[in-house]
């Protein structure tokens, strides 16, 4: 039957070998891996105030981003893609809340360059290898369309 | 109780009361909001909602962590506090720096960073409140007679748990590494270190509640946290699948993050075996059903519904959705709000010397609230299934998909009424008791 001296060498040896492991993949993933998967090479100045300016506003606080965040607003990854410069700068410039269809976002009323920079921002986010997210729909095909 | 100094937990069981429905009002307003109803929306926009609601759960669970400890410590190393005034001043100053964070969320001061949304310079005030918090707990622990298992362990995992909020305070400009260490901080402190401290707290309560061998509750405790690490360091690979990280983690966080129920399983066995061995009937056995209940649900929640989705190929469509909600509520309630409210059913008696272990309004305040988050948990997952499907494998726009999850937003309010009823029992009921007198001092 197993000894409490055993179990905590259990518990202590555990802990220590999967933490080094754990260090160790760490180093690699940040060191060699994500300056090649997020292009760490376009990550100008006018992105680190885009995230400054995303941070300071808690836009995660409703939005996702790489899926992380509220779900209060739409998922911000592919946003550059999907809306293009010209939509998600009048959403950010506004001095209403902008609300399709009733569910409302802070007027932020930014200032062009303030928007630009969040643009940058978004634009260098949605350039990251991500694994493959968001995924495509893939049920889409298969939803029948009805007969005009 | 044996020790005076014991009853400055009660500060701190008072606050967490009183933080936890602050919490649940926050959690309303997003519900209603989510429905349509955000008639608060210019003086609480949904991201300040959000920020207080999460922010005060972490404060909640950590002053009811701080309680516990300033309990079980004196009792368990057979010394007073080594200062209850420092106690008190570690108290008040964490009250302070949680009502300056909450107020400082409305008024825009904040970092967007989901759990970590206090701003830098609070952070620091933090800190120092929890080096003041461990400097009286480990002097405590060293002037102490006796060092146990369950109050080191307890011990290791307030200070790592110090030691992990550490990387979040760091600045990145890459929002990967910002990420990257952000998880450091959330998952390995809630499937990490805070089982340390849960296992510990458990291991305490099953000890006075069933009256089992220390020997054989502390043995299986290091087997427990031992699961827990090697399964859960890892485990932190499940948050790396989509974040701008390499592939390699889509393996390694899939196959220990499929290892973490087993922690918890053996919490929940570990917990009923005892129960069954022990052959003493402690009187409180309100305390006894939060202490069981805490075992399963944590499994049931943090274990069952965590493992639901973080297989790579399901978190790639769940990743940032209402299904993250769904795991989020149940686990945290299993794991460790029904904790921090076992340690409060236990002590309360003991600290005013009210022994009203059956208080009307006990049982009730535990069924409401535990039915009433399972209900919440089942409106989460429909909420979330319906997201995954509509919005992610059929492509329909956010805001349509939105307005088809609705109407389980309204199952959410109903049964979060039902949770709320069984928590404003509690509280009121714990404050009932009245405060913590000399007269409850066990004669020594």
């Amino acid at each position: 039957m197993l000894s409490k001296n055993q179990a905590r060498a259990f518990f202590l040896g555990g802990t220590v070998v999967f933490f080094l492991i754990f260090l160790g993949l760490s180093w690699h993933t940040l060191a060699r891996e994500v300056p090649k998967q997020t292009h760490e090479e376009n990550l100008t100045e006018a992105v680190v105030r885009g995230k400054q300016i995303f941070d300071k506003n808690n836009c995660m606080g409703c939005h996702t981003i790489l899926g992380e965040g509220a779900y209060y607003a739409p998922e911000l990854t592919k946003a550059y893609e999907r809306k293009g410069e010209a939509y998600i700068k009048t959403v950010l410039t506004v001095k209403e809340p902008w609300q399709p269809r009733g569910r409302k976002m802070v007027a932020y009323a930014m200032s062009d360059q303030d928007a630009s920079d969040v643009i940058a921002f978004l634009k260098w986010i949605g350039e990251m290898d991500l694994n493959g997210f968001p995924p495509k729909p893939d049920l889409q095909s298969k939803v029948p369309v009805p007969a005009k | 109780m044996k020790y005076k100094s014991q009853q400055v937990a009660w500060w701190f069981f008072a606050l967490s009361g009183v933080l936890l429905l602050l919490q649940i009002t926050y959690g309303f307003i997003m519900a209603f909001a989510h429905l349509g109803y955000d008639g608060l929306h210019e003086i609480i926009p949904f991201n300040a909602a959000t920020a207080t609601h999460k922010n005060l759960l972490v404060v909640w669970i950590l002053s009811g962590f701080m309680g516990a400890a300033y309990f079980i410590i004196p009792d368990e190393a057979e010394h007073e506090l080594i200062s209850v005034p420092l106690a008190k001043l570690q108290f008040w100053s964490l009250a302070i720096v949680g009502v300056v964070a909450v107020i400082g969320f409305h008024l825009n001061w904040w970092e967007g960073r989901k759990f970590l949304e206090i701003p830098r310079p609070l952070d620091y005030l933090v800190v120092a409140n929890v080096l003041l918090f461990l400097y009286i707990i480990i002097m405590t622990l060293w002037k102490g007679k006796k060092r146990t298992t369950t109050s080191l362990v307890l011990t290791m995992g307030l200070l790592f748990a110090a030691l992990l909020y550490l990387p979040g305070m760091i600045w990145f400009d890459n929002q990967t590494m910002d990420s990257f260490f952000r998880w450091w901080v959330v998952h390995l402190w809630v499937e990490g270190v805070w089982e340390l401290i849960m296992g510990g707290i458990l291991a305490y309560l099953l000890i006075k509640l069933t009256g089992v061998d220390r020997e054989v509750i502390e043995k299986w405790l290091y087997v427990i946290v031992g699961l827990t690490f090697i399964s859960g360091v890892l485990g932190t690979g499940h948050h790396y699948y989509y974040i701008g990280t390499p592939k390699y983690w889509l393996l390694i966080g899939g196959i220990f993050s499929a290892m973490e129920p087993l922690a918890f399983l053996g919490m929940a066995l570990f917990a009923v075996a005892m129960y069954r061995k022990g052959e003493k009937r402690h009187p409180n056995t309100m305390a006894l059903n939060w202490t069981l209940g805490t075992a399963i649900l944590s499994f049931v929640g943090a274990g069952l519904l965590g493992v639901a989705h973080t297989l790579p190929a399901v978190n790639l469509y769940t990743h940032g959705t209402f299904v993250t909600a769904m795991h989020g509520h149940l686990a945290f309630w299993g794991a460790y709000g029904m904790l921090v409210l076992g340690m409060i059913t236990y002590a309360a008696p003991l600290l005013t010397g009210r022994k009203l272990y059956n208080a009307p309004g006990a049982s009730y305040a535990f069924w409401l609230s535990n039915i009433g988050m399972i209900g919440m948990t089942t409106a989460f997952a429909a909420a979330g299934v319906t997201q995954v499907y509509l919005e992610r494998k059929v492509g329909m726009d956010f805001i349509d998909t939105q307005q088809a999850m609705q109407v389980h937003f309204l199952v959410l309010i109903g049964a979060a009424t039902l949770f709320t009823t069984g928590i404003v029992m509690f509280v009121v009921n714990f404050f009932k008791y009245g405060r913590p007198t000399d007269e409850a001092l066990e004669p020594a």
